[in-house]
């Protein structure tokens, strides 16, 4: 009963969970499969807010998206959730759990989740993760959260990705100041005080405020958000509806206040990157056929060439090939 | 660099009320360390949750932990619902405490291998790279 | 201990036997491992001598049995006086079946009882829960309300015999029948003796039959110890276990520290209600595995004996020598048995029965050979239970207190459990206690590892399971009877469950179960009004949700 792309992407837009989690595997496998993919679904994308929700380990991130799926879908929502986990650098697999603490939402036919590993790439993202946003996109979801590993270094891929990028501290976790100062502050829109039933909560809650006070502040005059700092207990259910009061807020900002703009950057970004991502590999891939490659990394190596001569050397073979072919 | 990557994706389930989680936990691990991909559902699921998430994730395979006794009719209802569900090219393999005699009657029900206590990990590891279905 | 002289002496000696006579003997046959290790991966020398115990006090690490610290036993006599209670673990199917299965087993000789539940009253749900209908009486007997109960212990004389539950989140609920089944044949609460286990913290860490989150599964806990306190005196109202913890992968050094740990928490507990600690600390009890490794199984015992004792006193302030004593019952372990050539498994049992013998248990279940297939059958427990009487009456180890003391290597390996489990308990305080440890997840982790570390060591045969990774029979067919549930249980308790709602007085229920609420949303002990709930026929399930209503659902953490 094999279908085709065409056919998954037809019963796609109609909200079928199998097209839904079929299409996301054919973009994890395979690249080229990934870019028929968008390509059929891109027209039906573009009006999920999609929800990028990073942290340290140990914040409560999977609760709280447990959390705040589970008030939008009270609110009439219909959510899908992107987890993403670490892949393993020795063994190359992964153990996806952050479903443990939402499966409660797994009958729900509002929801979808789905568990997705690294795959090797750096900055707490699958390379993937950004296809399987569209694919929920187009299956009708009006809310997509990403869940992204955490590890605390600066997200840029979530930025790219999301339009409200959630940042999830917890009070006691000790570091709190280092990942502020570790580029994270940049990046948020809204902070998050997890498990603000505990001692520091408070504390906690005012030394993200005078972080943002002190930081600067070209960001925000650019775009004239303030990220708040709300606090929350997911375990406890609490300080949620103001988390999503606060998420749509932003919502509309982008949305009325800055909406050339903000959108505008955006599809800018997924274009550059589109572009950059297919240079290297058609480079690399011209280069590796015709046996180049081996050779100029040992030119490099031997100190022959520096890396930058050695990228002009590469692009040079590709428009040489480019001229032969006309 | 464009590559593409084919993961074994294993679904590592508990159903029913059963609480013993050292043996999923053990084989999850196994399985990540062999390199597959491995979604572990958490305790107390009920096999319509467990064939949901088989589902949204997409699992080459299921593998039901169970040590409550209740496995004559929870498993088969799991193997059931997948296939009312298209889920058809899904192995599905259960472990835990299943007397022998039970055992003809599970793979009957579509079970395609019970592994027992004191299965060594390295035969579950080998027996799902043998059996998983490719599906694309 | 000993005289400087002597040390010397015997010091230069040890030295000259390793040069010459040992390294001849190893290069005529090397030993068979390059290291031997304890199963908690403590290395074992060759030989222990009084050197490895120089620092033992007799009188400060020792003393005589019945005295601080009690490594010796709390008792003076201790097994001269009264044997272990040999307590077997059982319950399946019908109230009826599991009625039936006491009486056999106190006719065969079986000096307490032992009750096992089925999953649903384990978790609090009714018989007639969509999640329940699987599962009733396969693991244990099914109880929904005090109907039965009643039938339980029909012919079984409370004032006569002493009771086991294993039970821990529906505690009050299970205890309040108890008592309303003994006030019904006339025993009233004061007389009754038991034990239930109601140790919510090793549910989060292990057995995972939680409910509650943590905070109020600890309220409920002492809840029950003050009650039992002031109204059922000779009862045990919490069996800190440490046997779960063991099954779960933790090694004999997680499992004693962890346990002790989860005491200390549960003293925190009490004292912050306002309790003095000698009002309750002699009633608490505790509950251990004994598995494979012989001596390190003893010094578990002894060490966890004398631990408890020195914080009883030191940490806690403890006057009665009563509060210094650590009870305990244990289980020989489950998951050191095998699937594979079951009739080993008599062996392993006994040489683990032995063991908490020696180390001085107070009662004790013996496993049956078919705990890695099904539930026991009859001839099974049988066995099981006469390996414990054969261990008493034949074997001669129940006529001297403590006969191992004295041993270099035991009072060595007792002292090295002692320091390393006192290194986790360090570790945990300074985490801010058990109940923090727990929602971190700390001690969940260490099992998590402990229990992978095992697999990979059966798997790369640095660890023996005769019959399971040597000794195989490849042909091997299963030839011992295994207990089967009869499916008839599930048409009879939701018929008896039916039955019950329709003709008891659904009005008073209602009224019962929200003075219930009240009373927790008060912060209030619960137990009188569950007890009145109870008395009406109200369901388990139902009492269960009406406290799941004030006090929320535990969610599980994601550790691997």
């Amino acid at each position: 009963m094999k279908q085709s792309i065409e056919e998954l992407v037809q019963k796609l837009i109609e909200g079928d969970k199998f097209a839904t989690a079929r299409l996301i595997s054919l973009a994890e496998n395979d690249p080229k499969v990934a870019q028929k993919i968008i390509s059929l679904i891109f027209p039906y994308t573009g009006k999920a807010h999609v929800i990028g929700v990073t942290g340290p380990p140990g914040s409560g991130k999977s609760t709280l998206v447990y959390r705040l799926a589970k008030e939008w879908r009270k609110r009439g929502k219909t959510v899908g959730i992107v987890a993403v986990d670490p892949t393993s650098p020795f063994t190359g697999g992964a153990l996806l759990g952050d479903r443990i603490r939402m499966q409660e939402l797994t009958c729900d036919g509002g929801c979808f989740i789905r568990s997705m590993a690294t795959r090797g790439t750096l900055g707490g993202l699958a390379r993937a993760t950004k296809d399987a946003v569209r694919i929920l996109d187009a299956a009708g979801k009006d809310i997509v959260i990403v869940e992204t590993v955490g590890a605390g270094q600066s997200e840029v891929s979530i930025v790219k990705l999301a339009h409200t990028i959630l940042v999830v501290l917890c009070p006691g976790l000790g570091d709190e100041i280092q990942i502020l100062k570790a580029g994270i502050m940049e990046i948020g829109d809204i902070f998050v005080v997890n498990k603000a039933d505990r001692e520091n909560a408070d504390e906690t809650a005012m030394q993200i405020e005078d972080m943002l006070n002190m930081a600067s502040t070209i960001r925000f005059d650019e775009t004239g958000w303030i990220p708040p700092v709300v606090k929350t207990s997911a375990i406890h259910d609490m300080g949620i509806s103001e988390l999503i009061d606060r998420i749509e807020e932003h919502w509309r900002f982008l949305n009325e206040v800055n909406r050339n703009v903000y959108f505008r950057k955006r599809v800018e970004q997924d274009v550059i990157e589109a572009l950059r991502s297919k240079i290297e590999q058609m480079a690399l891939n011209h280069i590796m056929k015709n046996g180049e490659y081996d050779e100029l990394i040992k030119r490099v190596a031997n100190k022959e060439v520096d890396p930058y001569t050695a990228a002009d050397i590469i692009l040079n073979s590709i428009l040489h090939r480019e001229e032969e072919n006309e | 660099m464009s590559s593409t990557e084919r993961k074994i994706k294993v679904l590592i389930a508990k159903p029913g009320l059963d609480g013993h989680d050292r043996g999923a936990k053990v084989v999850a691990r196994a399985l990540r360390d062999a390199g597959m991909e491995v979604i572990y559902t958490g305790l107390r699921q009920t096999p319509e949750q467990i064939v949901e998430t088989a589902i949204q994730e997409d699992v080459d395979v299921v593998g039901l932990s169970i040590l409550s006794g209740a496995h004559m009719t929870l498993l088969p209802r799991v193997v059931q619902l997948l296939r009312e569900k298209g889920m058809n090219d899904v192995l599905v393999i259960a472990g835990g405490i299943i007397p022998t005699d039970d055992v003809p009657k599970l793979k009957e029900a579509g079970i395609a291998e019970v592994f027992g206590p004191g299965t060594p990990l390295k035969t579950i590891i080998k027996f799902i790279k043998k059996n998983v279905k490719k599906k694309r | 201990m000993f005289r400087s002289e002597f040390i010397e002496e015997l010091k230069k000696k040890i030295e000259k036997w390793e040069r010459e006579c040992v390294q001849e003997e190893i290069k005529r046959r090397p030993e068979r491992q390059k290291e031997f290790k304890t199963l908690s991966g403590i290395p074992v020398k060759r030989v222990y001598t009084p050197l490895d115990v120089q620092r033992l006090d007799y009188f400060r690490d020792l003393g005589l049995p019945g005295e601080y610290p009690f490594t010796r036993g709390i008792h003076t006599t201790m097994y001269r006086g009264r044997f272990w209670t040999m307590r077997q673990f059982a319950g399946y199917g019908t109230a009826e079946q599991t009625n039936q299965r006491f009486k056999y087993l106190l006719k065969e000789g079986e000096t307490g009882l032992s009750m096992a539940f089925d999953f649903p009253t384990i978790i609090g749900l009714d018989s007639d829960h969509p999640m329940a209908v699987n599962e009733i009486g396969i693991c244990g007997v099914a109880v929904d309300t005090l109907a039965d109960m009643e039938i339980i212990f029909d012919g079984i004389p409370l004032d006569k015999v002493t009771t086991s539950m294993t039970i821990n989140a529906p505690t009050p609920v299970l205890l309040s029948m108890y008592i309303a089944v003994g006030e019904k044949q006339g025993v009233p609460m004061y007389k009754l003796g038991g034990t239930v286990q109601n140790d919510a913290l090793k549910e989060f860490i292990a057995q995972k039959s939680y409910v509650f989150p943590p905070e109020p599964a600890v309220k409920l806990v002492t809840d029950v110890i003050e009650f039992c306190v002031k109204n059922v005196p000779k009862w045990n109202p919490i069996s800190i276990s440490g046997y779960h913890i063991r099954e779960a992968g933790a090694t004999a050094v997680q499992e004693l520290a962890f346990t002790i740990a989860d005491g200390i928490a549960y003293v925190e507990a009490m004292l912050e209600r306002g309790m003095d600690v000698d009002e309750f600390a002699p009633r608490l009890s505790f509950f251990f595995a004994s598995h494979n490794d012989f001596f390190e199984e003893i010094a578990k015992f002894r060490a966890a004996r004398r631990m408890w004792a020195k914080i009883m006193k030191e940490r806690f302030g403890a006057k009665k020598p009563r509060s210094m004593w650590l009870r305990f019952h244990t289980q020989t372990s489950g998951v050191a048995l095998t699937a594979q050539q079951p009739e080993n498994n008599i062996i392993r049992v006994t040489i683990q029965a032995l063991a908490a013998v020696l180390g001085g248990t107070q009662s004790l279940h013996t496993n049956s050979m078919d705990e890695a297939w099904a539930l026991p059958s009859e001839k099974a427990v049988r066995i099981a239970l006469r390996t414990q009487q054969i261990i008493a009456h034949e074997s001669g180890v129940a006529n001297v207190v403590d006969p191992l003391a004295g041993s270099y290597y035991v009072e060595w390996l007792t002292d090295k459990m002692e320091e390393e489990a006192m290194k986790y308990i360090d570790r945990i305080d300074s985490m801010g206690g058990m109940i923090e440890a727990v929602k971190k997840g700390f001690p969940q982790r260490e099992i998590a590892e402990s229990a992978y570390r095992f697999q990979k060591e059966v798997e790369e045969k640095k660890r023996i399971i005769v019959g399971v990774n040597e000794y195989i029979d490849e042909n091997e067919k299963l030839e011992i009877p295994l207990l089967r549930v009869d499916p008839e249980v599930v048409r009879v308790q939701l018929a008896r469950l039916k039955r019950v709602k329709e003709t008891r007085d659904n009005e008073r229920v209602k009224r019962l179960l929200s003075e219930l609420r009240k009373a927790a949303e008060r912060n209030e002990n619960v137990m009188p009004y569950i007890l009145n709930a109870v008395k009406a026929y109200a369901t388990l399930g139902e009492i269960m949700g009406a406290l799941k209503e004030v006090y929320g659902e535990y969610q599980e953490l994601i550790i691997f």
